[in-house]
């Protein structure tokens, strides 16, 4: 993996100028080093507890039985700590099933916007075409909409797109998971598509040059020398994608009238009505919607950062 | 396939003029494969991107409760007169949105950058610091406006037990209170974006060249203005960026306050007046695509910004 630092990423990505390729390697050795910066310790670290206390906030109270906050107050430390709401949430709050959801929705959205956009940066940025300009620029700026402005066209074209009932129970493409999938992936191969793109245009032309002698067709080009050229940025865009896409909270309150088939994101917003106002349960809901999202940072952190950054390297 | 129909001809119009040595070379077959790589890509993004976009700028100009095509009449400008003069939400929904702008770039911009700086000190602990603050970047905002709920409640709340009015009838209700939700939110926002921020600007502190702050350091500038008047200048191609997001966020904001009362009483913003429009009982398709045609309009100014800074080349140096 050459994705080692974000500074690396950025210089891979958008090399027209070179500008940070020769420093990306090192940090400075700042003349400060080992001079103690006390005052800046205690701000971070003041500030670092404000950040926390909401999340740690969240966490005691879930891991309390609600039988023990009644008696002591929310605000004490008497009872007993468990995971009991954490297992009451996911068998009988049905946060098995909206996991479930989430995966059935994030990760085929994830594949087929890796899949989609690399084709297309590929295209655009190992061939030169006319239309390659206008057309990045109609994907980048499609990514950049706020959704809502879609919203009321998308829901009534899938509402009138009449499906056999065997396909869906709504009879149309409302309510099913395909429309989440189809919205989410076209919404974010602009964005994909884009880094991507800066991504391949620094690659050497020679590489498929050399290909193309050789009788190599455009597909094996793609697939066998571009495609595992670009492994850093695959992974570092799937794992940003995985995020966004199960982050995602808009699509599916749209198009998924079903509670039983919300992904976790979109089915707190429930969670109000659903526990009424068992915050215990709430929050050990809110925690079991939080967790996918924390073990990927926790794993991929690196991959993560160096999607945000490669995201940012052009502007 | 209707796919097939479609991509073929402009593929084929197009490798027929070729413009560079290497399209040359292309076999008849490479010249199909091609035009599908681009041809579904593009064809996906215009049918769910694009041309809804275009259909709420038209659906904006009619009255139609959503049942069937047949009920879209035209209605001329008058979902904007409606908006505008007689639909009392939309105001205090648009100083929303400029407050949640102004917040958002004077407040928690600022101090994303300022934790940035701090942290690209050769400091100890620099990693925890930046895992702890970069947390909340990874949660939805939806999850983001739960969380904030369980610390801003008015009876179990954490916060109304530090100030020591829980219970009381001085407690606050911080996300129901229509004359402080909207601050409250800001907050909840401002936990996530600070870090977002951060992330970024010190991606943008490394790829700066040191031998700048040297030299600054040499001709007897002092710390801040080293920052101020080189290496802020320096990370330029970064500030674009967190300009144009803080400006999208900004519009884009609609999740939290959904979650917190489905953007209401104190919380309004366009984009929530969208979709209040578009769902429930009173389907008003024209008055929400009107919405989300300003909406449109407003977001057009940073992407165009963005745009053109990413695309411009020329523009660069």
């Amino acid at each position: 993996m050459s994705i080692t630092q974000p500074t690396d990423a950025p210089a891979a990505g958008s090399s027209p100028t070179g500008r940070s390729l020769g420093i990306g390697s090192g940090r400075p050795a700042h003349a400060q080093r080992g001079k103690p910066h006390y005052g800046i310790h205690l701000f971070l670290t003041v500030l670092a507890i404000m950040w926390l206390i909401p999340l740690v906030w969240t966490i005691f109270t879930a891991l309390r039985p609600k039988a023990d906050t009644d008696k002591y107050g929310y605000f004490s430390f008497g009872g007993s700590f468990n995971f009991d709401n954490f297992s009451q949430a996911w068998t009988q709050g049905g946060f098995a099933q909206y996991a479930w959801n989430s995966a059935l929705i994030t990760i085929p959205s994830v594949i087929l916007v890796l899949f989609f956009a690399s084709m297309m940066a590929f295209a655009v940025s190992r061939v030169n075409w006319k239309f390659n300009v206008t057309l990045l620029i109609m994907f980048t700026a499609g990514n950049l909409l706020p959704p809502q402005v879609l919203a009321a066209p998308l829901f009534e074209m899938f509402k009138l797109l009449p499906l056999p009932y065997s396909v869906s129970d709504s009879g149309s493409l409302l309510n099913t998971y395909i429309s989440v999938i189809a919205v989410d992936t076209a919404f974010q191969i602009g964005f994909v598509t884009f880094v991507l793109s800066n991504y391949m245009k620094a690659l050497s032309p020679e590489l498929t040059e050399a290909a193309l002698v050789d009788g190599a067709g455009v597909w094996r080009q793609y697939w066998s020398i571009i495609m595992p050229l670009c492994r850093p940025a695959l992974a570092a865009m799937g794992t940003l994608e995985v995020i966004f896409i199960y982050n995602d909270f808009f699509w599916p309150l749209l198009f998924l009238q079903s509670g039983d088939r919300l992904p976790l994101t979109t089915a707190v917003n429930n969670l109000q009505g659903q526990f009424l106002s068992n915050y215990n349960l709430i929050a050990a809901g809110a925690m079991i919607t939080a967790i996918p999202a924390l073990v990927i940072y926790l794993l991929l952190q690196r991959h993560f950062v160096a999607g945000l950054t490669l995201g940012s390297s052009k502007g | 396939m209707s796919t097939l129909s479609k991509t073929s001809p402009r593929g084929a119009r197009r490798t027929a003029a070729p413009r560079a040595g290497r399209v040359r070379r292309l076999s008849r077959r490479d010249k199909w494969v091609l035009s599908l790589m681009v041809g579904l890509p593009t064809l996906i993004q215009l049918v769910l991107v694009w041309i809804p976009t275009l259909l709420s700028a038209a659906l904006s100009f009619t009255r139609w409760n959503g049942l069937s095509l047949d009920d879209i009449k035209p209605a001329g400008l008058s979902n904007y007169q409606f908006i505008a003069e007689n639909y009392p939400p939309f105001w205090p929904a648009v100083q929303h949105n400029v407050l949640w702008l102004v917040f958002l770039a004077v407040i928690a911009t600022p101090l994303g950058l300022l934790l940035a700086i701090l942290l690209d000190q050769n400091i100890r602990g620099t990693k925890i610091y930046q895992s702890i603050f970069f947390t909340p970047v990874m949660l939805s905002l939806a999850l983001i406006g739960v969380i904030w709920q369980l610390f801003y409640n008015r009876d179990s709340g954490l916060l109304n037990f530090l100030l020591g009015t829980a219970g009381t009838p001085h407690a606050v209700d911080w996300f129901g209170d229509s004359g402080v939700n909207i601050w409250a939110a800001l907050i909840a926002a401002t936990w996530r974006h600070a870090g977002y921020v951060m992330i970024l600007y010190l991606a943008g502190l490394k790829g700066v060249d040191p031998t700048l702050r040297e030299a600054a350091q040499i001709d007897g500038a002092n710390a801040v203005q080293t920052f101020f008047r080189v290496i802020f200048p320096a990370m330029r191609p970064v500030n674009v960026i967190i300009i144009v997001i803080t400006v999208i966020e900004s519009l884009r904001a609609f999740d939290i306050v959904y979650v917190i009362n489905r953007g209401t009483n104190g919380l309004e913003l366009i984009s929530a007046l969208v979709i209040q429009n578009l769902v429930g009982e009173g389907q008003v398709i024209g008055v929400g695509s009107a919405l989300a045609v300003i909406l449109l309009v407003i977001s057009l100014v940073p992407i165009t910004f963005y745009l053109s800074r990413a695309f411009g080349k020329d523009k660069e140096a």
